[in-house]
């Protein structure tokens, strides 16, 4: 395939997601913005008011990004996830195993859907905040860098998860007992500065503490890690994760008999 | 002389949990062929194609597209390759002619050049008026006549149909039929196909290989293979009611019920002695036809040799 073939094959996977998640808006766009929403009115405005100032913010600040990027990272995981294994459940990947689109294309399709949904959720979310507070952001372009980073490294690891699955109770494994808590622990709700030394220790080893908090760095100007350091982490974990993607879907583990 | 259209040599698949599925086949296809892969269930030919198509991943041995080693080049291969599988692979919920200019994005095609493409092989195929609805509402017959236009979006020069018209009432599997002949002498589409339909195998191939246990048992034309067949047997119904089975010279007779006699016909012999035969005994053949389809007598008889074969 010459580069336009590649261009129409990547644009044609990348518009056939956006649309699949669009079409099932009820599903995919609307409950986080509940949920959201629920965030923003119980913690920020009703327990937030009571807690005080976070590292020097207001409460409701100081949540926002964390909250944005836990959408993002929910969305970007779970897009590529559900959608890469019901093609896979459907047999409709074999569309795309019979032709001779390369597999880097149809791995980067199913990631740039996940992260347009993601993102797509994160814009919602942030409009969803504007009710409850104003938003200053004080690094635009590392705002929008960090939240792209991160909906690109979940929705690799997405993939991955979707590649290796089995049943459909296979891709909520990894959302429910490991996204969740480490979002948790990922300092939306707190600064680690709370934590005794020893947790905080363990909390440095959370990969998304540091997007988290590169993030809300980006917004506030405040983090509790080295930004740099923590980007550098960003990147080199999507390089990783897309490497193993790569070579699973080159190897057809999990779809080629 | 021109390439083959696929050419297959030493393929062998061994599975993960040992099933050796294919033991190093041989197997040529020509360009412009009609060609029939026909073999019981778990005989291989699934696995064969899937080879082909990038489905399944081979232990060893070589394949080429129109001289092209997947090996070397397997994206230059597919672009010559159109494939409908046995079982429904496109999302239900997408609309018909979604699923089509989709698979005409992937093989790079621009959707300028695709829409009118689609929109002619929506119409050959009888699904125009469903383009806008969602592929889940069609009927078996539509969805398989779906996958056929979804295989056929890029022109590809090599056609492969594993079991096209399988649970198609027979109406449709005509048309489908006459289409594939169409495509096949017009566009001069190479065309695979599997079936169990021995009948469909003998009225569309021209050539025919029989695989069974993973090996080639036999690979030859339609033509050379009904002319191996050495018994015929006839179901004749009688203008009379018999009660016990007549004796004829030199024919095998038995009974099926009151008025119909099965007569095995040995090649060689003329069945112009078997109804005079008949005539002296004063019986009146009204009507007759094959017990079984020709090609699956020998199908039939080709698949217990080599399984008598295999299991020595």
């Amino acid at each position: 395939m010459n580069a336009m073939q590649i261009a129409v094959a990547l644009w044609t996977l990348v518009g056939k997601e956006v649309r699949r998640f669009t079409r099932i808006w009820p599903q995919t766009l609307l409950p986080p913005s509940i949920t959201m929403t629920m965030y923003f009115i119980i913690f920020g405005n009703l327990i937030g008011s009571r807690i005080g100032p976070m590292d020097g913010y207001d409460y409701m600040d100081f949540i926002v990004p964390g909250l944005i990027m836990m959408a993002v990272i929910t969305n970007s995981y779970s897009n590529v996830a559900s959608s890469f294994f019901s093609n896979k459940f459907q047999r409709s990947i074999e569309e795309m195993m019979v032709s001779p689109m390369p597999n880097w294309v149809i791995l980067a399709g199913f990631i740039l859907g996940g992260m347009a949904r993601g993102l797509g959720v994160g814009i919602i979310v942030t409009g969803v905040s504007l009710f409850f507070t104003r938003i200053d952001v004080a690094h635009p372009l590392l705002t929008i860098g960090v939240v792209v980073l991160t909906a690109a490294l979940f929705a690799t690891g997405g993939f991955i998860n979707a590649l290796l699955g089995k049943k459909f109770d296979d891709i909520s494994i990894v959302p429910t007992f490991v996204l969740t808590p480490l979002t948790y622990l990922g300092g939306v709700f707190y600064s680690i500065s709370l934590l005794p030394d020893f947790w905080q220790g363990v909390s440095m080893l959370n990969p998304i503490l540091y997007m988290v908090n590169v993030f809300r760095y980006g917004f506030l100007g405040v983090s509790d890690i080295p930004v740099g350091w923590a980007l550098a982490a960003i990147c080199a974990f999507i390089t990783v994760l897309f490497a193993i993607a790569l070579w699973m879907l080159e190897r057809g583990k999990g779809i080629r008999g | 002389m021109a390439e083959p259209a696929l050419s297959i040599r030493g393929l062998t698949k061994v599975y993960g949990n040992g099933f050796h599925a294919l033991k190093g086949i041989d197997l040529d296809v020509q360009q412009g062929d009609f060609f029939a892969l026909l073999g019981p269930n778990g005989a291989g030919k699934s696995t064969t194609l899937g080879v082909v198509c990038s489905l399944v991943q081979k232990t060893a041995g070589k394949v080429s597209v129109f001289g092209i080693d997947i090996d070397k080049d397997f994206a230059r291969a597919k672009n010559n390759l159109g494939v409908v599988p046995q079982e429904f692979n496109f999302n239900q919920f997408e609309k018909v002619e979604d699923i089509i200019l989709a698979q005409a994005g992937y093989y790079g095609m621009s959707h300028r050049e695709a829409k009118p493409r689609a929109a002619e092989l929506l119409k050959d195929l009888g699904l125009w008026d469903k383009r806008d609805g969602s592929a889940r509402a069609l009927s078996g017959g539509m969805k398989r006549r779906l996958m056929i236009a979804r295989a056929l979006i890029h022109r590809p020069k090599l056609l492969i149909l594993d079991e096209p018209t399988a649970g198609v009432d027979i109406e449709l599997r005509r048309s489908m039929w006459d289409y594939m002949r169409r495509i096949n002498r017009e566009e001069g589409t190479t065309i695979i196909l599997t079936t169990h339909y021995l009948e469909e195998a003998e009225s569309l191939c021209r050539n025919i290989a029989i695989i069974n246990h993973g090996e080639i048992v036999k690979n030859t034309s339609v033509r050379e293979l009904l002319g191996q067949l050495n018994t015929e047997t006839f179901l004749l119904d009688l203008a009379e009611q018999v009660s016990e089975v007549p004796t004829l010279d030199d024919f095998q007779i038995e009974k099926v019920d009151s008025s119909q006699l099965a007569v095995s016909v040995k090649r060689g012999q003329r069945l112009n002695d078997l109804f005079s035969q008949l005539s002296d005994l004063g019986l009146t053949v009204v009507s007759m036809r094959n017990r079984a389809n020709r090609l699956e007598e020998m199908f039939v008889s080709m698949v217990e040799e080599s399984n008598a074969e295999a299991a020595k």
